[in-house]
């Protein structure tokens, strides 16, 4: 298959572990943002074939983990009211709010449904007209565009019975967050892929210029992220501090201006509440005055107040890398993939879940 | 005819009323393609002589949503998964019944061909549909169709297919690609429009046991790789024979198709479910022959080795990949979500 089968080439993937190996000795701590770094490193078993030296710390990058469990329970509780359909990516499902998950109210009798693209919400929109669509629309730069395109045509077509749960967050000022904490000690920085085919490379340019910290740029292959390893350990070990970008067949310098201006034309940048980190400024996003109609907390005049945090959870800590999942007391014990207790050990990228399929010792 | 059904009709609730609709859709559209020297004796059990020692005796119910798919549909699916089930624990299939339960208001003309598409199934795979059963139930109670078949098998004398049979030393062959039927059926519900040829792999796949019994009767397990995929048998088998399974990632193989859409998707083709995939425990030694005799079958041409029973101890199967790493194979948990992004 194009695209995939050389970038999983076993040969070239060896030479690059080879000199990976051969870089430095110092000890390098380097963060993948991303929650699909996370799962395809431990997908192709990138970490049992890294030298000693090299720490990998899986970082908050994964959309379902970072979002409070009072978003869920809002989302049931719209989903409770009459003649309303809940649009979601699967992902969303199984996450526990307090008042249990959307898997969990379907069994007991509420309509939800799983789309692929904010997209089809349109065509349900039109096939329904007596039912008003919420589409929980979660995750980062790479689906907040979606969702964008889906408003401006849901307002081009006057759709009026479409609505969005929007819990869109940016990466960046998330990144700056966890550079400012003195408690990590952070390297470098793989960037994520996704998100950067979508801002860019630039909006990264302030890990290297203030706080001297590298960052590359890598696609989600196991060639991609080996490659991308050896580029950062190099970078790292010569102190030289700038960012990389070796996904170029993807993501360009300015990234992809089409999606920014959708991003631009329906959103403003707000400060927003990343589970287990806190506020982070101007780190979310929330439609402007031009497309508030849409937002269905203003239009079901939800009183929305944020909590979260389940007794004993430690998603926070893990999802700032200061602990591993195999440190939470709860891993493999009270919390797993069948009763979660946070959303890490449910999403398809959390860090939980990524140890808990793949992190058992087979040598 | 007069009086018959007209094809362009619906199922109604007085068609499972036991009264003259009934009898009127048993021999229209259930006779017509099933009948046979047993059922048409029409009594209310199949009485069937038997002269062995050792049977096997199945059963499974499907209610696959869209009921017909590229590749297939829910009463071929009713016909193979039991033949499947009859065959990989080492038995020549010989009688199924089949039980329908029918939404009012489905279509006459598609109960007809998921009827034929039964018999067509059944003739290929030279079993008999010895007795039946039908329901309607109002609109809403069942979603179209829900089909139940049951099958006995006669145990081939000299076989002992067990799942608990797996050793050190075995290596695991497949009969060609995974996950398609999974992912057609996952493509097609959810209207993904993804283009290319997405085909269910739904196939009987007894005649291909034969052949491969007939050139090694020592085949230590056999297990079709259905719900949960390769990966939820794998984990099965070695739980039961209590051994180490090691996979190759390059040797798994795929379709183009399965591939791009698993990449999308973010789903694993190793847990997704295949209607027409067995996975074929054998000694080493014996490897060859039963590989060659499969691949001469037309549902076995890409046929393969995927790994092996190592002498590692414990139960787990694991992943060899790419990269030279290891990954744990664990058995699946829930159902196969999308990700976001």
């Amino acid at each position: 298959m194009k695209f995939v089968d050389e970038f999983r080439n076993n040969e070239y993937s060896r030479k690059l572990v080879e000199k990976l190996n051969n870089i430095t000795s110092e000890k390098i701590n380097i963060m993948e943002v991303c929650g699909t770094h996370t799962m395809a490193i431990f997908k192709y078993g990138i970490r049992d074939v890294l030298p000693p030296n090299i720490n990998l710390i899986s970082g908050p990058g994964c959309p379902v983990c970072v979002t409070p469990q009072s978003y869920i329970d809002t989302a049931i509780t719209l989903s409770e009211k009459n003649d309303v359909i809940i649009a979601t990516f699967g992902d969303m499902m199984k996450v526990p709010g307090k008042k249990g998950s959307l898997s969990k109210a379907k069994a007991e009798g509420i309509d939800v449904r799983i789309v692929y693209s904010p997209m089809d919400c349109l065509e349900m929109a039109l096939e329904n007209p007596s039912k008003k669509i919420v589409f929980l629309s979660v995750g980062f730069e790479t689906t907040a565009p979606m969702t964008a395109i889906t408003a401006i045509e849901a307002k081009k077509n006057n759709i009026k019975n479409l609505f969005f749960h929007t819990a869109h967050k940016i990466v960046p000022p998330a990144m700056e967050a966890l550079v400012q904490d003195k408690d990590l000690n952070i390297d470098g920085f793989l960037l994520p892929g996704h998100v950067c085919a979508i801002n860019g490379t630039k909006p990264y340019e302030f890990l290297s210029r203030d706080y001297n910290i590298p960052g590359v740029v890598t696609g989600f292959e196991p060639i991609d992220i080996l490659q991308g390893l050896n580029t950062l350990v190099s970078l790292i070990s010569k102190k030289e501090y700038r960012i990389e970008n070796e996904y170029k067949r993807i993501v360009k310098t300015e990234g992809n201006p089409t999606a920014l201006e959708y991003l631009n034309k329906t959103f403003d940048i707000v400060n927003s509440s990343w589970r287990g980190m806190g506020i982070i400024p101007k780190s979310g996003l929330e439609f402007n005055s031009e497309y508030e109609y849409f937002d269905a907390l203003k239009y079901f005049n939800i009183d929305y107040e944020e909590y979260d945090g389940s007794p004993g959870c430690k998603c926070g800590e893990i999802l700032k890398g200061k602990i591993k999942p195999t440190d939470c007391p709860l891993f493999k014990k009270l919390c797993t993939p069948e009763n979660p207790v946070g959303s890490c050990m449910v999403s398809s990228e959390g860090t939980c879940a990524a140890y808990y399929r793949y992190h058992k010792v087979v040598k | 005819m007069q009086g018959g059904l007209q094809m362009d009709d619906t199922i109604t609730l007085s068609h499972g009323s036991g009264g003259v609709q009934t009898n009127r859709l048993i021999n229209e559209v259930f006779f017509k393609y099933f009948g046979n020297d047993i059922l048409n004796q029409m009594n209310d059990a199949a009485q069937v002589d038997i002269d062995f020692k050792k049977l096997a005796f199945t059963t499974d119910s499907f209610v696959v949503n869209p009921i017909f798919f590229n590749g297939g549909n829910i009463g071929k699916l009713a016909v193979c998964g039991t033949v499947n089930d009859l065959a990989v624990s080492g038995a020549k299939p010989l009688y199924l019944t089949s039980a329908f339960i029918i939404e009012e208001g489905f279509p006459i003309k598609k109960l007809e061909e998921i009827v034929k598409s039964m018999a067509d199934e059944a003739n290929k795979s030279g079993v008999k549909i010895v007795a039946g059963d039908t329901k309607v139930v109002e609109k809403g109670s069942v979603d179209g169709i829900f089909i139940n078949t049951s099958g006995i098998g006669r145990i081939y004398e000299n076989v002992n297919i067990n799942c608990s049979n797996a050793k050190a030393g075995d290596v695991v062959i497949i009969n060609g690609t995974l996950g398609d039927h999974g992912m057609t059926i996952m493509c097609e519900r959810n209207k993904l429009g993804l283009e290319g040829n997405l085909k269910s792999d739904c196939a009987c796949l007894n005649s291909l046991v034969d052949s491969m019994l007939e050139a090694y009767a020592g085949i230590h397990v056999i297990r079709d790789a259905t719900r949960g995929g390769v990966a939820a048998v794998l984990n099965e088998i070695s739980e039961f024979s209590n051994v180490t399974i090691a996979l190759e990632e390059n040797s798994l193989p795929l379709t183009e198709e399965v591939k791009g859409a698993s990449e999308m998707l973010g789903l694993d083709p190793l847990y997704i479910a295949n209607e027409g995939k067995l996975c074929v425990f054998v000694p080493e030694a014996h490897a060859q022959k039963v590989l060659d005799v499969m691949r001469k079958h037309p549902l076995g041409s890409n046929a393969t080795i995927i790994g092996k029973v190592t002498q590692e101890s414990g139960q787990k199967v694991y992943l060899n990949t790419v990269v030279g790493g290891k990954r744990l194979v664990d058995m699946p948990s829930g159902i196969q979500l999308p990700r976001i992004c």
